[in-house]
């Protein structure tokens, strides 16, 4: 039966897929339907003249615009250079956070010798500290990794510190019945416990981690998506401008991803909650 | 009826357990501040012998300071006076002699069932840790489910884990907390007879608080009441059964009813 006769059927309501394609196909649709009915209004409203190229260029005028980009290697250029300052500024920040964000749960003292500080810098926006930055560091990547660290530092320092101070009361008397030396209680039961709340701190971190090198980017840098958004508005290129947000969102969504795997790995003891009518 | 007030006879404790010391509890007092700001009273002057390989059950109402007493015992409360001594030591602070039993499982989410129980020998050496886990896991029952996690037993499951860890570093009393008491029933008794089995073949001295005078009487070879605010020690029993105890026995249904006429005011 050629595609075409069974379309014929279909539509005298005379033929139906298979029960297991149709579900293949619900489940397609449940997940990607929503980006792509959007796509294809936009691209409806674009070809019907509805939305001024110059504002808003159509999907399929933006799918060329990344091809072009992909082929010149102009895109992967910016996207590894922003890729490679979101992982040093963010490994820096996570490394330093988590350590910290452990001592500081531990050890009341110093949590009272540093709280004021922390309180104090940790309403300040990253961009804020963008000049500075540049002052001290130059244009040079030191200036983007400083205020990549700094975007991704305090929420994962702030989750870490809760993570630790929310050990479970009944689990420090069980260890205490049980005579758990001190460091054993902060290994076997401690941090364990709060890894769940530490890994939240460190996707939230992450993502902070992406605005933040689009924001330095934006401001001062010679590469990157940021600097590809930027010269999109400069030669007034919308679809530079949305490329660049599209490989935000990608990288975005693929750096979390990965963390997300991670975490399943290391807290294969959690019966999550994943909403209602999840399997 | 066939309980006999008791003073100070040590009840019908198993041989094999002649070596192991007496538990002693000497005048305890404790008392702490209520919601109003006035003092409660939740024990006072409590003194009660657990001669080694005894079972004895400490019954009350709710917030009677049953509780209150098993923790200081275990020492992880502090009495405000008194002493509690294991044969000449006097105890001080929570140690591993003494293994208690919550009435939450407590197992740590993140850890296998083998893990759970290995938590408790970290005084032994590593080599020799496997051996006991494997020994008290088939204790209870629950070889099998040794690589499981917590989530993945059911309560009753979890609750015969937590007894295999409480018994691993051999300790001289187990004290257990309402231990059933977030069971159904069904499990509940089951429970209650494996606690039977396990101290049979561990004979160890047992404390068992709870607040069902069945569980109290199927259990215990004595049974200590205590008293409301200020939690007092009413009455200490010698439960003459014989083992195995039948729930539907006359002389057990008996000694049921008139425990609750005696103490908790129930109209016949």
């Amino acid at each position: 039966m050629s595609t075409n006769q069974i379309a014929k059927l279909a539509l005298r309501g005379e033929y139906a897929l298979p029960a297991r394609a149709r579900r293949l196909l619900l489940a397609f649709l449940h997940r990607f339907g929503l980006p792509l009915a959007l796509i294809a209004l936009w691209q409806l409203l674009s070809g019907a003249g509805f939305i001024s190229p110059a504002l808003l260029p159509s999907p399929l005028y933006v799918a060329e615009t990344v091809v072009y980009l992909l082929d010149s290697g102009d895109l992967w250029r910016h996207v590894s250079a922003s890729g490679q300052r979101v992982i040093q500024g963010y490994l820096l920040a996570a490394l330093l956070a988590v350590a910290l964000g452990i001592a500081i749960g531990i050890f009341h003292s110093l949590d009272r010798f540093v709280d004021l500080l922390i309180q104090i810098l940790k309403p300040v926006p990253p961009i804020a500290w963008i000049p500075l930055a540049i002052l001290w560091f130059g244009i040079d990547e030191g200036a983007k990794i400083f205020i990549i660290a700094l975007g991704a530092f305090f929420p994962i320092l702030v989750s870490t510190v809760d993570a630790i101070r929310q050990t479970d009361k009944r689990y420090v008397e069980l260890a205490r019945a049980l005579e758990l030396p001190r460091r054993l209680f902060i290994l076997k039961i401690m941090l364990p416990g709060a890894l769940p709340q530490v890994m939240s701190g460190l996707r939230l971190g992450l993502a902070l981690a992406w605005m933040c090198v689009v924001a330095a980017e934006l401001i001062a840098a010679s590469s990157g998506i940021g600097f590809l958004i930027m010269d999109g508005r400069a030669v007034s290129q919308a679809d530079l401008v949305l490329a660049g947000m599209l490989a935000l969102g990608v990288l975005g969504k693929i750096t979390d991803d990965a963390l997300r795997y991670l975490e399943r790995r290391l807290i294969r003891w959690r019966s999550q909650f994943n909403g209602l009518g999840a399997a | 009826m066939t309980a006999t007030l008791l003073a100070g006879r040590p009840a019908a404790a198993d041989a094999g357990a002649a070596t192991a010391p007496t538990l002693r509890v000497k005048e305890l007092s404790k008392s702490y501040a209520g919601a109003d700001g006035a003092a409660v009273h939740a024990l006072e002057h409590i003194t009660l012998d657990f001669p080694a390989g005894s079972v004895t059950s400490i019954v009350g109402a709710s917030g009677c300071g049953k509780s209150t007493l098993l923790k200081i015992i275990a020492g992880l409360e502090q009495g405000d006076a008194g002493e509690v001594a294991l044969g000449e030591e006097r105890l001080a602070g929570a140690r591993l002699n003494r293994g208690i039993v919550f009435q939450d499982h407590r197992l740590l989410p993140w850890m296998t069932v083998e893990q759970n129980v290995e938590l408790a020998l970290h005084r032994v050496e590593p080599a020799a840790r496997r051996a006991i886990v494997d020994e008290k896991l088939e204790l209870v029952g629950l070889r099998a489910f040794r690589t499981a996690y917590p989530h993945q037993l059911s309560g009753g499951m979890a609750q015969r884990v937590a007894i295999a860890r409480a018994l691993a570093h051999r300790p001289s009393v187990l004290l257990l907390d309402e231990p059933f008491g977030a069971l159904d029933a069904m499990t509940r008794l089951q429970l209650q007879d494996e606690l039977l089995r396990i101290r049979q073949s561990e004979r160890i001295t047992t404390i068992l608080v709870t607040h069902d005078i069945e569980e109290a009487l199927y259990l215990g070879d004595r049974i200590a009441v205590l008293t409301n605010r200020p939690g007092r020690l009413a009455a200490l029993l010698d439960v003459d059964l014989p083992r195995p105890r039948g729930r539907g026995d006359p002389a057990f249904a008996a000694m049921r009813l008139s425990l609750y006429e005696r103490f908790f005011h129930v109209e016949k």
